[in-house]
């Protein structure tokens, strides 16, 4: 459960952090007010808080429903699937901004000359930013990125605060039915995190070496 | 581009360097540039304005707005019985967590510089191991543990005691990239007039480390702020998030109270995001020459090999400013 709530918030944390970041730099003042705005006001938020509302107010309260409930099949399968895809859409809000600050820094390591040559020949802001200085800019934030993944699988334990299944809430319940095993659930736990959090820090780091741009 | 003023593009850009880096990306509007952003803003705040509006709405047909649910939030008894407590809680974690895992941070980051192997890497697997595992489970083992051997559960102990694990590993990096970042010529001089290794440590290393790291260590106090919440969901340690869960269903004001207590978090934060700005800005200002400030992002993002969650930045001395 930890990895499927990591894998889609990942994917959906990099498309909406790309797209915040392309309208921070945008020529158009009221995006780049919106997306500063937005970024600031939700990196400040607690994530339990966050992933809280998702369920306790958008879901319960407001009645948003991202599952479908069925007749005849047991309701705890719509809870589940309610409450996993509220905590991916959480983790995507808050992860994003972390993605956006990452890629706006990459944007900072493209040297000027670039966009200049490349406005020089007549590309649009669109074209100069999705052609020329995105792709250098997330090839140069890699290993940035690769941090954020590694904090985002930690995190995927906050969703336990809503009931989804990942490991914390596992630990939990271990704890309460073999107490006497506390160390022993303990290290089990921390060693799957670190086979999780290993690999990926690695793997990040090896392709921000492969992928890096020589300047 | 034709269209642009001869003279109008250098003077604008003379006249406010700082906005060069966004600049660097698009030219000084001309006309039909200035066009297109004109539409593309009208477009974006209609689109926002629509999306208040039906936000709004639909608060409204929940019942949301009426204001009876708003004014629970300005009523003292409440602050008094709830928030308050719970936003003490949040500070008293948070404070005593950095102040415990300030020399613990610093013992280890000396220890991982240590000459000797056997202090090197006993030190060096406490800090990324404990770096590793999610500060809920840090929690959730620290609370356990406490209760099996002293037999009183103690929430307070269980977040504490987690988030000093958690950061002070983090600290441990900053403290590492800050006596790192001293330059090296410092530690050969300091030798080549006989001072010992322990009187370089504490006489030339780490003050300097200290102050360079003063803005790292604010801004890992937003992380220990926003990290106390945790404690609210397994340990069951009543800060700010949990104290307004049980205002809001005293009042039957969940989405109010919600709100209310994320714009304090936030202002905390962005207060000590200030605070560390204006730290560095202060030590960028204070010394000559090439200084070096250790600085983390906001999140604590840590990453087991590479160490790209404490990162050493060059900031131009005041002499480079005058050179400009």
């Amino acid at each position: 459960m930890t990895v499927q709530l990591t894998f889609w918030s990942a994917i959906g944390s990099f498309v909406l952090g790309v797209l915040l970041a392309a309208m921070r730099v945008s020529p158009v003042p009221l995006l780049r007010g919106f997306a500063g705005t937005w970024v600031n006001v939700i990196r400040n938020i607690p994530l339990t808080l966050i992933i809280i509302v998702m369920a306790q107010v958008i879901a319960n309260q407001l009645g948003v429903r991202l599952a479908q409930r069925e007749a005849g099949v047991n309701p705890q399968v719509f809870l589940d699937n309610q409450n996993f895809r509220l905590a991916v859409v959480g983790f995507i809000i808050y992860t994003s901004t972390f993605v956006c600050e990452a890629v706006r820094a990459g944007i900072n390591t493209v040297p000027p000359g670039q966009a200049e040559a490349a406005r020089a020949i007549g590309l649009k802001f669109t074209q100069v930013l999705g052609i020329v200085v995105l792709p250098q800019a997330v090839r140069a934030v890699i290993a940035p990125l690769g941090s954020v993944l590694i904090a985002l699988t930690k995190n995927t334990t906050v969703a336990s605060a809503i009931g989804v299944a990942e490991v914390a809430l596992l630990m939990n319940t271990l704890i309460e039915n073999e107490a006497d095993k506390l160390t022993a659930v303990f290290i089990v736990v921390a060693a799957g995190f670190i086979v999780l959090t290993l690999p990926t820090g690695l793997f990040f780091g090896w392709l921000a070496k492969r992928k890096a741009v020589r300047r | 581009m034709t269209q642009l003023a001869p003279d109008a593009a250098p003077k604008a850009r003379a006249a406010k360097p700082a906005k060069d880096r966004a600049s660097v990306l698009y030219d000084i509007p001309g006309p039909r540039a200035r066009r297109v952003n004109l539409i593309v803003s009208v477009v974006f705040g209609l689109l926002l304005v629509l999306l208040a509006w039906y936000v709004l709405t639909t608060l409204a047909g929940k019942n949301q707005l009426v204001a009876e649910k708003w004014t629970p939030l300005v009523d003292p008894q409440n602050w008094t019985t709830y928030l308050l407590p719970g936003l003490w809680a949040t500070m008293e974690a948070a404070l005593l967590s950095v102040v415990i895992a300030l020399p613990i941070g610093a013992l280890l980051g000396i220890a991982r510089l240590s000459d000797h192997a056997w202090v090197r890497w006993p030190a060096a697997v406490i800090v990324e191991f404990f770096r590793a595992i999610p500060v809920i489970i840090l929690m959730l083992f620290a609370f356990e543990f406490w209760f099996l051997s002293f037999g009183t559960a103690s929430p307070f102990a269980g977040v504490v005691i987690g988030l000093v694990l958690y950061n002070g590993s983090v600290l441990a990096e900053v403290f590492r990239a800050g006596i790192l970042a001293v330059p090296k010529g410092q530690t050969e001089a300091a030798e080549a007039i006989g001072l010992r290794k322990g009187q370089i440590m504490t006489g030339i290393l780490l003050p300097q480390a200290i102050t360079s790291m003063l803005p790292a260590v604010v801004s890992q106090l937003v992380v220990i702020v926003k990290d106390t919440a945790l404690g609210g969901i397994l340990v069951g340690y009543v800060e700010l998030r949990r104290a307004a869960n049980t205002s809001a269903s005293n009042y039957g004001n969940l989405l109010q109270t919600y709100v209310l207590i994320a714009v304090v978090y936030i202002v905390i934060n962005l207060l000590l995001t200030s605070l560390a700005g204006y730290l560095e800005k202060r030590l960028r200002t204070r010394r000559g020459g090439r200084t070096r400030v250790a600085v983390t992002p906001v999140d604590g993002q840590t990453d087991l090999l590479g160490r790209q969650d404490v990162t050493v930045v060059d900031v131009p001395g005041v002499d480079e400013f005058k050179k400009k």
